[in-house]
């Protein structure tokens, strides 16, 4: 706190004198013992701080430590010395990764390349399903039949991604000699959209087919349980709006575009904007279980490739730099996109 | 004119309810076609013809795999970490949103920066590897050999359920706090006999998501538990598709069912006790989405 001598100074009227202010006595002496003060109160709230340790302390070992290595990507790795004695080597995994020219460049700026697509188009297609299915939910007025729907779209978020990945390479697996290909790939043969060798050799070999298998998985899972907000902005709407509408003359459609839409307008771009926030941060979890080497050219993004040079391989230092530009610019994006959405609507996302 | 609305409202109406069964059908048909070729005969399998019904009905790729011990030892592993997973999570969770929903707490808005930071930033795949190793490396050294604890304790916490819970127990009016404080409560009881029950709702929520995130888990079990018996049973799951995909395993000829029998057979034990659970706990999981995020 800055201190004038004004403050220390008080003019009395009735002796017509200036003297000591005795609140600013108590003001400095709060200031100079201001840990004292901290230690006191933290001792007699004693039982707060300590419900709060375990949690500290959980986040501090696995979650802020791990940060602590994130110097690997400055120093040569070695496998021996704690990341503290390595070797400094400057940003030379980052010049190498980023203008490298050489092959591992070229398959990072891919992975980053991948990582941007596969949210851009799960943003394109996957983003309007949930408020589409939320207006048509509206539309169900019997209790019990939208109680059906709903349970039965929500039902694949619970599966695990395991599950899910393992049922979407069921659904289109390659043909062998004793058994033929997946039911999925059947049904789009049938339908002349893919030829016969296509569906034999299986669709998540082919890379053109990868992007297409992780949205539609993706609207799978997460479509209907991402219906719920949209759904709820909607039920809030009150009756009397449409009743409005329609003494004006409104359709069904006018009231759609003028009643419903202005209405979860803001939840639609709070999620559009968490969405965008999120570009970045794609779950490797789902890519890795459905790549395979035939479609890195499209399905591997920057954490698989992370996985694969750092976990697989032994370039510990160069899957580190990857995965941080990658996280920090996503970090960058998050912060913005929460930052915006408390402008436009003061609601924040934390 | 009030004939025109009528017939746009029913088109209206009509398309709604014939996408949403088409999507609903979409959503469920892939279990139930794992469902129909687990127990269908090897033949109808291995050429297709199951589509929806199940035809020469067997059991045996079920009975296969309750006599595979391995099965038994992945999935009693899996009730295993949920279980205490979720206890121990729930746990640290509680006691740190409670203490971060105090005005009082002095540094409270570092606190929450700190939670809020690991949301927005992590260290990354390889970082946290190492990270993991040292910390089985300690837990190796005090005695703890069996690496489920590992996934246990260093696993699965996640800010944003702490978050919700914070939410919550603000949301608890604070007379009623002192109402138990001038009654002579501790603040753990404050906590219990107040706090707890009254944000039971939410507190299910966040039991709920932690319980699933175990269930579901499967990268870092798969990367952290060395010994193949203790393995859950999405990690099993995986490694049983990948075996089967590898061109070079066939199954035997003998056999009443397909190889791929047994994969579906799999998967729907898997999803089974999600599906047991999943009426009674649909009701908070919508109301997870609805409390969350919104807060300061």
């Amino acid at each position: 706190m800055k201190v004038d001598a004004s403050d220390y100074l008080m003019y009395d009227a009735k002796t017509k004198t200036y003297r000591e202010n005795p609140e600013q006595r108590v003001r400095d002496d709060v200031e100079k013992h201001y840990w004292l003060h901290v230690g006191r109160t933290i001792v007699k709230d004693w039982r707060l701080y300590v419900m709060l340790v375990p949690m500290l302390v959980v986040f501090l070992l696995w979650r802020y430590f791990p940060m602590y290595e994130l110097l690997g990507c400055f120093k040569v790795y070695d496998q021996v010395l704690p990341v503290s004695e390595q070797l400094f080597s400057g940003f030379s995994y980052f010049k190498r990764l980023i203008a490298g020219g050489d092959a591992l460049s070229a398959e990072f700026w891919r992975a980053l390349r991948n990582t941007f697509l596969l949210s851009f188009y799960g943003l394109c297609f996957g983003f309007p399903v949930p408020i589409i299915l939320a207006l048509f939910f509206n539309e169900v007025k019997s209790n019990i039949a939208r109680s059906v729907f709903q349970v039965l779209t929500y039902l694949p978020k619970f599966m695990s991604t395991v599950v899910m990945t393992s049922l979407v390479t069921m659904l289109v697996k390659q043909g062998s000699l004793t058994s033929s290909y997946g039911i999925v790939s059947q049904l789009l043969e049938n339908l002349g959209l893919i030829s016969h060798e296509l569906a034999n050799s299986g669709l998540l070999n082919d890379p053109r087919f990868f992007r297409g298998i992780y949205q539609l998985s993706g609207i799978w899972e997460e479509a209907g349980y991402g219906s719920i907000v949209y759904f709820a902005a909607i039920i809030a709407i009150s009756p009397t709006s449409y009743e409005a509408a329609q003494i004006d003359g409104a359709g069904k459609m006018s009231q759609m575009r003028y009643v419903v839409l202005p209405c979860i307008l803001s939840t639609i771009v709070i999620m559009l904007i968490t969405k965008i926030g999120s570009l970045l941060s794609i779950g490797y979890e789902k890519v890795l279980l459905l790549y395979n080497p035939n479609t890195y050219v499209t399905a591997d993004v920057v954490s698989t490739f992370a996985q694969r040079y750092g976990l697989e391989g032994a370039a510990k230092g160069i899957a580190t730099a990857a995965e941080m530009m990658n996280n920090v610019i996503g970090m960058l994006l998050v912060i913005g996109a929460n930052t915006i959405a408390r402008k436009a609507s003061d609601v924040s996302l934390y | 004119m009030k004939r025109k609305l009528e017939t746009t409202e029913l088109i209206f109406k009509i398309i709604s309810y014939t996408l949403l069964t088409m999507f609903a059908i979409g959503c469920l048909y892939p279990f139930l076609y794992a469902i129909a070729s687990s127990i269908s005969g090897r033949r109808a399998v291995e050429y297709s013809e199951v589509v929806l019904f199940p035809k020469d009905i067997q059991f045996e790729a079920f009975g296969q795999m309750f006599t595979n011990n391995m099965f038994w030892n992945a999935y009693s592993n899996t009730l295993f970490i949920t279980f205490y997973g979720t206890v121990w999570a729930l746990g640290y969770s509680i006691l740190g949103a409670y203490a971060l929903s105090k005005k009082r707490l002095l540094f409270r808005k570092t606190f929450n920066f700190f939670l809020v930071f690991t949301m927005w930033f992590s260290a990354g795949i390889v970082p946290q590897y190492l990270n993991y190793l040292n910390t089985k490396d300690v837990f190796n050294a005090v005695g703890i050999m069996d690496d489920k604890w590992l996934v246990i304790i260093a696993m699965g916490m996640a800010a944003m359920n702490v978050i919700l819970l914070r939410n919550a127990f603000e949301g608890v009016p604070s007379e009623i706090e002192e109402a138990a404080i001038v009654d002579g409560a501790t603040e753990f009881q404050v906590l219990s006999k107040v706090y707890i029950p009254m944000s039971k709702s939410t507190i299910a929520t966040v039991a709920l998501f932690f319980g699933i995130s175990r269930w579901n888990g499967y990268f870092w079990a798969r990367q952290m538990i060395s010994n193949s018996n203790e393995h859950p049973l999405m990690v099993f799951i995986r490694l049983t598709l990948e075996e089967y995909t590898d061109p070079e395993v066939m199954s035997g000829w003998n056999q009443a069912y397909a190889s791929d029998s047994v994969i579906y057979a799999l998967i729907v034990c898997s999803i089974v006790p999600i599906l047991v659970i999943y009426p009674f706990i649909q009701k908070y999981f919508a109301k997870g989405t609805n409390v969350g995020g919104v807060k300061e």
